[in-house]
């Protein structure tokens, strides 16, 4: 896969696994949503979002990370740091 | 017929030896692909099938357990079934324990089940389902002189394993708690044959448990015919009493 589709996919599979674990339309998903601004983004909804993160990215977060996972965007840089590549 | 379910995968801490090394025996002849986790690499492949994985780790050390989670997730993406068997007991009167022994007794006990639950239900969340054992004891629900460090790190367990059905449970993730009595392994090796005695006396079958005892708990609670039991702690202890 060439390096730009790679990174449209991640983008994608970021979208995707916000879409699916707070279970709203993948188009309300933008990096300014952030944690208990929507009612779907509750506590249950994170553990369900960390874990579809967790799955859809093969990686195992820092506890640290989970706590500082409070945006669509945090959640973007987090996993820049764990060497997923977005564009 | 062929069953078309996938294996259950199933981690067991500290299988290298007593109820854990029992509880890898029961799983495997239950048919589960198992994770085993311990500081003895040697006794682990001597207990592991070929398709087992064995992971090497001291669970005091909280990087170790992220580690080998790290590696459940390489190697399975999933999985089924958490056994917490990894434990330290030693016995002290309360004027005669030292703080470095009560820490121990809670970074083992405590925190290393609470680091392993974490992260083993955020494994088990992708599949919506999933079954933790704890092990508390016996002493940790009635208590026993000499053993206070022990009996509250093993009380901690049940209140964290009560806590967790409710926080999980509407996940599809099972936590329940196995306390043993006293069981002839290792861990009791230290005791002379008098208190041995004055034990079995305690106990209504009049007579000391057994690892296997124990591990065949372990089996039945990772089985679907436990399916709806959450939140327990079982005792396996004989009938002993305290």
């Amino acid at each position: 896969m060439q390096h730009q589709e790679l990174q449209q996919s991640n983008t994608q599979k970021l979208q995707q696994a916000f879409a699916t674990a707070l279970a709203v339309d993948p188009a309300l998903i933008n990096d300014d949503l952030a944690y208990n601004s929507i009612p779907q983004w509750d506590s249950t909804a994170h553990m369900l979002l960390i874990a579809e993160l967790e799955n859809s990215f093969n990686l195992l977060l820092d506890t640290d990370d989970i706590i500082d996972m409070s945006s669509v965007a945090k959640a973007r840089d987090i996993l820049i740091k764990h060497g997923v590549v977005f564009g | 017929m062929t069953s078309t379910a996938p294996r259950p995968i199933s981690l067991i801490t500290g299988a290298s030896r007593g109820i854990g090394a029992a509880c890898v025996q029961q799983l495997q002849q239950a048919g589960h692909q198992l994770i085993l986790v311990a500081r003895d690499t040697t006794a682990l492949q001597a207990l592991a099938a070929p398709d087992d994985l064995v992971i090497s780790a001291d669970l005091a050390d909280e990087s170790q357990i992220l580690a080998c989670f790290r590696q459940v997730q390489q190697h399975f993406g999933r999985l089924d079934h958490l056994i917490n068997a990894a434990g330290i007991m030693q016995d002290s009167a309360l004027a005669l324990t030292k703080s470095t022994s009560l820490a121990a007794h809670f970074q083992l006990n405590v925190t290393a089940t609470f680091l392993c639950c974490q992260l083993a239900s955020r494994l088990m969340l992708r599949q919506k389902r999933g079954n933790i054992v704890n092990f508390g004891s016996k002493v940790g629900e009635s208590g026993s002189s000499g053993q206070a460090a022990y009996c509250a790190s093993k009380a901690a367990v049940s209140g964290l394993s009560k806590a967790l059905a409710k926080e999980l449970g509407p996940q599809g993730i099972r936590v329940n708690v196995v306390a043993p009595g006293f069981i002839d392994t290792a861990l009791t090796a230290h005791y002379h044959e008098a208190q041995r005695a004055q034990l079995t006396s305690q106990t209504a079958l009049r007579r000391l448990g057994t690892a296997k005892d124990v591990a065949a708990v372990v089996s039945f609670l990772c089985s679907d015919a436990a399916g709806y039991i959450t939140g327990q702690v079982l005792a396996v202890d004989g009938g002993l009493v305290l």
